[in-house]
């Protein structure tokens, strides 16, 4: 049986011999890998770019106090972006699979619809979630924009739910039951941090201080952003860090909706807000890494 | 010669509710191309699997023949500069030019030979558009920006006109004659000949046909239960779903522990149907089995992996499904009212909580009991439950069975069970009395709210379903026989009213099959009254094909014409200008038929004809005249109670 980090190990290996540069995890709390600027960015404009990483994605919603065994606050993604797609990128896909011990002659492999859409991100893709006997075990989206860009070149951003992968290869009903490594269990390495940050995203975080830490971030964005037109030496501009406010802006909002401290229609005004922010970036770093203004 | 003609769009996966309207497009535009291009032969068929979009043609011409054409020229009598000029422009020499005579007199013409073009030729130069035509309703470019757009990636494509491959080049693929297998058990790339084409395929497990894989599937499912004393409850979207989003279709069976049939049927069933794309599965004495159908995409399943795989996702989604239904236990329905505050209905109108307190009003003036307005008031408190939030189809349901673990009566709970229903036209309406009156209240609030607002639906946008809403209320109050005026249903509102007025003929045309003009007959007389409505226009229904009737309506159109020529005059019958004969045996029938009885008026034919054969309506004396037009209006008023006859088609007349 292979351990949660070999499997790990071996897709990192599979896509470093295609040519992906391999990635370590962003440091900044994010949703989804997608987020990532190693994807939300990097799939920005006319260069070629194949990258491969582990994401931690937190969704503080989702968490279940470590007692749902297929619930999690934070699971681990491998992101996969190949920019632009190969046209064998679903075969590609598939050998990973048989990479990591899959006998594909042996399994049920569906593509079914599942087009991706990220409102905060102002980016939508089309595509499938790849079901293996009954299980969706990845996101495959053709990127088709992307901070409210079209796309030059169409990425394939290939997205692993690794607990989920690995639980089925290792035959476990629970992702706590996962060989992380060996002799060390996924609830080994993992149970704590669930259940604590369970507690503080549904019980303990401070909502007044949230929504201050959503402002504050918001505000320091809108700062860089109302610079960026007039800044003479381009390059030098850290948009980079205008976009990890976003993030830490998406986290905020993720955490008061976990505390149930935003309501429906409120909803949809700080998405936008959010949205406003990651479009702003995405067509300033367009500009910055191609010289274009986008239209 | 003819020759048979082959194309085979190879794609990455395609959606599979999206693959038929897709085939029939694809018949259509090549039948109109062969078809325009003179080149003969017929669409043998078409078929697709989500890998591929397939089209075979017999018959093709391999070129067109040869045609002619004049050009015509200047008139014979113009001077020579202009035929020379002629003759140049058209690259012949002035001898060759000819004469013809047309009504206008003589002219000059030439006559020019068009060589017909080669099939393969036509074919290579509009199959790239045609395939690219096909319209879809979501589509994504994949070359990069500007890049042709299709449902999905373009990865290979065969173009065949006998044993020929018709060249073109379409998004960076170009056509050839090879193509690829199932993904795992066939070649990724092999050739093939318009005639080997199929049974290649099938050995490359890919069973092109859709008959085929249903068939396929419906016999595993029969191997798999026949001897288990199972059956499959039947399925026919999700088989539809199957045989589309497979290219060798073979069924499992798989098994859950027993212990999960204590969740409602309701939620096992949206699990395996919704979530799982399973196949339920019932004993054959009734009630759900442990088991379920699952139809894989590969030849067969001999370790068991696939099964066991699906086993233990099902396990899962099942103890997530208990999970929530015990966390949800936690707090009562009842208590969940405050709670509907924060869930919002629709921006200007408010939380469900106003609605809901609306419609516990609005029902009570329906005349709801008790157990309405509490069924009301609980109806959309599920919406706050982790069982629905995680399964959001089973709104109402899932409310429904929470007010009865909660001990509810059971006229509450069942009502709150069935307030979305009817949920299409197809769908029944709620079984019990309590349940219509709270869908109609739920879906009229609806109604009244989104039209006060200037939220009518225009077009086919429609984001609050609200035809859908207003297609129930009229199928319940029409089904449920309930006698409710609709005007007063509406509110007030007279968009809302003409909305529904559509919705009622629609109704009545489409669902009950009624002809058109019947509905319109009926509803011409009134439609405030939905079940009158319905007797009625049952009852000319009936009469309408005995042999007095459509001349009787005829006459009654003929009256209406009369009047409207005369500018519908008003006035009082005086019955000591009735003449005798015709006209007072008229008269007498009239005074002696019910307006309301429609074989009696139907009977009238023959008193009617001699009326009009004999009597002239527009007599030279005044008061006479004015006599009749004034008898006429009384009759067609006392019979236009049931319906207004001049709506109905008649022949010949």
């Amino acid at each position: 049986m292979e351990s949660f980090q070999n499997i790990v190990l071996k897709l990192k290996q599979y896509w470093a011999d295609r040519g992906c540069i391999i990635q370590e995890p962003y440091d900044v709390e994010v949703g989804a890998g997608t987020m990532c600027p190693e994807t939300f960015l990097r799939v920005l404009g006319p260069k070629p770019y194949r990258v491969a990483y582990i994401q931690p994605s937190r969704r503080p919603a989702d968490g279940r106090y470590a007692e749902n065994p297929n619930r999690l606050y934070k699971h681990q993604q491998l992101q996969v972006i190949l920019k632009p797609s190969p046209s064998d990128v679903v075969e590609q896909y598939l050998g990973s699979l048989e990479a990591i011990g899959i006998d594909l002659r042996k399994h049920d492999v569906k593509f079914e619809e599942d087009n991706w859409e990220s409102p905060t991100l102002g980016a939508w893709g089309i595509g499938w979630q790849v079901m293996m006997d009954g299980l969706e075990i990845t996101q495959f989206t053709y990127f088709q924009q992307c901070g409210g860009v079209d796309l030059d070149l169409v990425p394939a951003e290939l997205t692993y739910g690794m607990e989920r992968l690995v639980a089925f290869l290792q035959g476990t009903d629970s992702v706590y039951d996962i060989e992380w490594a060996p002799g060390f269990s996924y609830a080994d390495v993992r149970r704590a941090d669930e259940l604590q940050f369970s507690v503080y995203n549904f019980e303990m975080a401070d909502i007044a201080t949230l929504w201050q830490v959503f402002e504050l971030h918001e505000k320091e964005c809108q700062r860089l952003l109302a610079a960026w037109p007039d800044y003479k030496e381009k390059q030098r501009f850290p948009l980079l860090a205008a976009y990890d406010q976003v993030l830490k802006c998406s986290h905020a909002f993720n955490l008061l909706d976990s505390r149930g401290a935003i309501s429906v229609t409120e909803r949809v005004g700080i998405i936008a807000r959010v949205r406003k922010l990651a479009v702003g970036v995405a067509q300033a770093y367009l500009e910055q890494t191609t010289g274009e203004v986008a239209a | 010669m003819t020759l048979d003609f082959l194309l085979e769009i190879g794609t990455e996966e395609i959606p599979d509710w999206m693959i038929q309207p897709a085939l029939r497009q694809l018949r259509e535009a090549f039948g109109k191309l062969v078809e325009e291009n003179k080149l003969g032969g017929r669409v043998a068929w078409v078929e697709a699997t989500p890998r591929r979009i397939a089209l075979k043609a017999q018959g093709l011409a391999d070129r067109q023949s040869d045609s002619e054409e004049l050009v015509m020229g200047p008139p014979a009598a113009a001077p020579a500069g202009a035929a020379a000029g002629f003759a140049k422009k058209q690259g012949v020499s002035p001898q060759s030019l000819e004469r013809v005579t047309t009504p206008k007199g003589e002219y000059l013409a030439v006559r020019k030979k068009i060589a017909g073009r080669a099939a393969r030729d036509i074919l290579a130069d509009a199959l790239p558009g045609l395939i690219l035509g096909i319209y879809f309703p979501k589509t994504m470019y994949w070359t990069g920006k500007g890049g042709p757009r299709f449902i999905r990636p373009i990865r290979w494509i065969v173009a065949l006109l006998g044993s020929e491959v018709v060249p073109f080049e379409l998004a960076g693929v170009s056509s050839g004659n090879t193509t690829s297998g199932h993904r795992r058990l066939g070649a990724t790339s092999f050739a093939v000949t318009i005639d080997d084409y199929e049974d290649t395929l099938k050995k490359n497990f890919v069973l092109l046909r859709a008959d085929d894989r249903r068939r396929r599937i419906q016999e595993g499912i029969q191997a798999l239960i026949a001897e288990r004393g199972l059956q499959v409850k039947p399925d026919a979207d999700l088989l539809e779903t199957l045989v589309f989003i497979t290219e060798y279709p073979t069924p499992i069976l798989g098994e859950f522990d027993a212990s999960y049939l204590e969740l409602p049927e309701e939620v096992l069933v949206t699990v395996m149907r919704h979530h799982q794309k399973y196949f339920s599965v019932e004993k054959t004495g009734g009630g759900l089995a442990p088991n379920f159908i699952a139809v894989m995409n590969t030849a067969g399943d001999p370790e068991g992996l696939v099964r066991q795989g699906n086993e233990r996702v099902l396990r899962a989604r099942f103890n997530d499904a208990r999970f929530f239904w015990d966390v949800d236990q936690k707090k009562t329905l009842a208590a969940r009212v405050p709670d509907l505050e924060h869930v919002t209905f629709q921006a200007k109108l408010g939380s469900y909580l106003a609605k809901t307190q609306r419609t516990m009003t609005l029902v009570g003036e329906l005349g709801g009991n008790a157990a309405a307005v509490r069924a009301v008031e609980l109806s959309k408190c599920d919406l706050t439950t982790e069982l629905v939030k995680e399964f959001t189809e089973l709104q109402g349901v899932v409310g429904g069975l929470y007010a009865r673990a909660q001990g509810e009566p059971e006229e509450v709970a069942r009502a709150i069970y069935e307030h979305y229903k009817p949920v299409s036209m197809e769908d029944s309406i709620p079984a019990t009395a309590t349940g219509r009156l709270v869908s109609l209240a739920d879906k009229l609030d609806t109604l009244r709210g989104c039209f006060g607002i200037g939220l009518a639906p225009s077009g086919s946008s429609d984001p609050f379903a609200l035809r859908r809403a207003a297609q129930g209320v009229v199928k319940i109050l029409v089904e449920g026989n309930l006698e409710l005026p609709l005007a007063q249903l509406a509110g007030g509102d007279a968009q809302l009213e003409e909305f529904f007025r559509d919705r009622i003929d629609y109704y009545f045309r489409e669902v009950r099959g009624y002809p058109y003009d019947e509905v319109r007959a009926a509803m011409a007389a009134g439609f405030d009254n939905l079940p009158d409505l319905q007797r009625r226009l049952e009852a000319l229904h009936i009469v309408r094909p005995t042999e007095n009737f459509e001349p009787v309506a005829a006459s009654f159109k003929r009256i209406k014409n009369i009047l409207r020529q005369a500018g519908f005059p008003e006035g009082e019958v005086d019955e000591r200008l009735i003449e005798a004969g015709p006209e007072r045996d008229l008269y007498d029938a009239v005074a002696r038929v019910s307006g309301e009885n429609l074989p009696e008026i139907a009977s009238l034919r023959p008193v009617v004809d001699r009326y009009f054969d004999k009597v002239l309506v527009n007599a030279p004396d005044a008061r006479i005249r004015a006599n009749r037009l004034a008898f006429l209006a009384q009759l067609l008023r006392k019979f236009s109670s049931i319906a207004d006859f001049s709506e109905i088609v008649t022949n010949g007349l």
